[in-house]
């Protein structure tokens, strides 16, 4: 990966919220995303993530974690998608059980990885936000 | 910069792939670094042992008070397997697997037995981490 400028052209600046308690977690994909060029915002739990859009905040993507305390991924999915968020919302997870990933899609995901991202994965999606939002 | 000292720093992070204590995952993080980060690697190492040291006591007290609550012991490790891929700790995944292949199998032996080995992987990881580190800083002043 070019540290001095990513392959793929930046069509706009977009937000990205990392929905995880993990704090190793929370570093690295802040750091990918910012790389990337995003504007990033990191909380702990699910509540905090529709806290954020109660509040009237909005995120182009959103990376959530599937397990956390308070309120975790797939409930703060449901939550968001009832509220009428349609920002690409990315499910993370470090279970490897499909039928676990399935029962996440089935929350309102776009899709869903394995822990922890890769920058192929973050130019994967940032092509995907470029065509959404173009 | 002592170029013998580069070449040694060099060795050991090759030898740490060679001996399968770190995969690709390590190698994403390196990547990561820049003249505002140049000590990212070293941060989330670090802040993986610290963050760990309490996943690590509730599996502890957990195997000492319910050592057949497989349930709960897989779901801790499944936790702490996820958080060492990402730092790319391989043979300490390889633990973690381990374990829990006892766990679904009901066996708390194996599981104590593991869990010791996943300790001592844990501290030998860290130390020669420690040293790399240590090792690199010295090449590059």
């Amino acid at each position: 990966m070019k540290k001095s400028g990513s392959s793929t052209t930046i069509v706009k600046k977009f937000s990205a919220l990392v929905v995880d308690d993990d704090l190793v977690i929370q570093r690295i994909h802040k750091m990918y995303l910012n790389r990337f060029g995003f504007e990033t915002q990191v909380v702990g739990n699910g509540k905090e993530a529709v806290d954020l859009y109660r509040s009237g905040a909005f995120f182009h993507l959103v990376l959530m974690d599937m397990e956390m305390p308070v309120m975790d991924g797939p409930k703060a999915t449901r939550e968001l998608r009832g509220m009428g968020v349609n920002s690409m919302i990315v499910g993370v997870t470090s279970q490897d059980g499909d039928s676990e990933k399935q029962a996440f899609m089935g929350a309102g995901l776009d899709d869903c990885y394995m822990k922890p991202l890769t920058a192929d994965t973050i130019t994967s999606l940032l092509q995907q936000l470029n065509m959404k939002y173009r | 910069m002592d170029r013998n000292l580069q070449r040694q720093v060099a060795n050991m992070r090759k030898s740490l792939f060679d001996q399968g204590y770190l995969d690709e995952q390590f190698i994403q993080l390196e990547d990561l670094r820049d003249d505002a980060n140049p000590n990212f690697v070293e941060e989330i190492v670090t802040l993986f042992y610290t963050d760990s040291a309490k996943l690590i006591r509730n599996i502890e007290n957990a195997l000492e008070n319910n050592p057949s609550d497989f349930e709960r012991l897989d779901d801790y490790m499944q936790q702490f397997k996820g958080r060492s891929s990402s730092i790319g700790a391989k043979k300490v995944k390889t633990e973690c697997s381990q374990f829990r292949e006892y766990c679904k199998a009901g066996n708390a032996e194996g599981c104590i037995r593991t869990f010791q080995q996943l300790k001592q992987e844990l501290a030998t990881l860290r130390r020669k981490l420690e040293t790399y580190f240590e090792m690199a800083r010295q090449a590059n002043t």
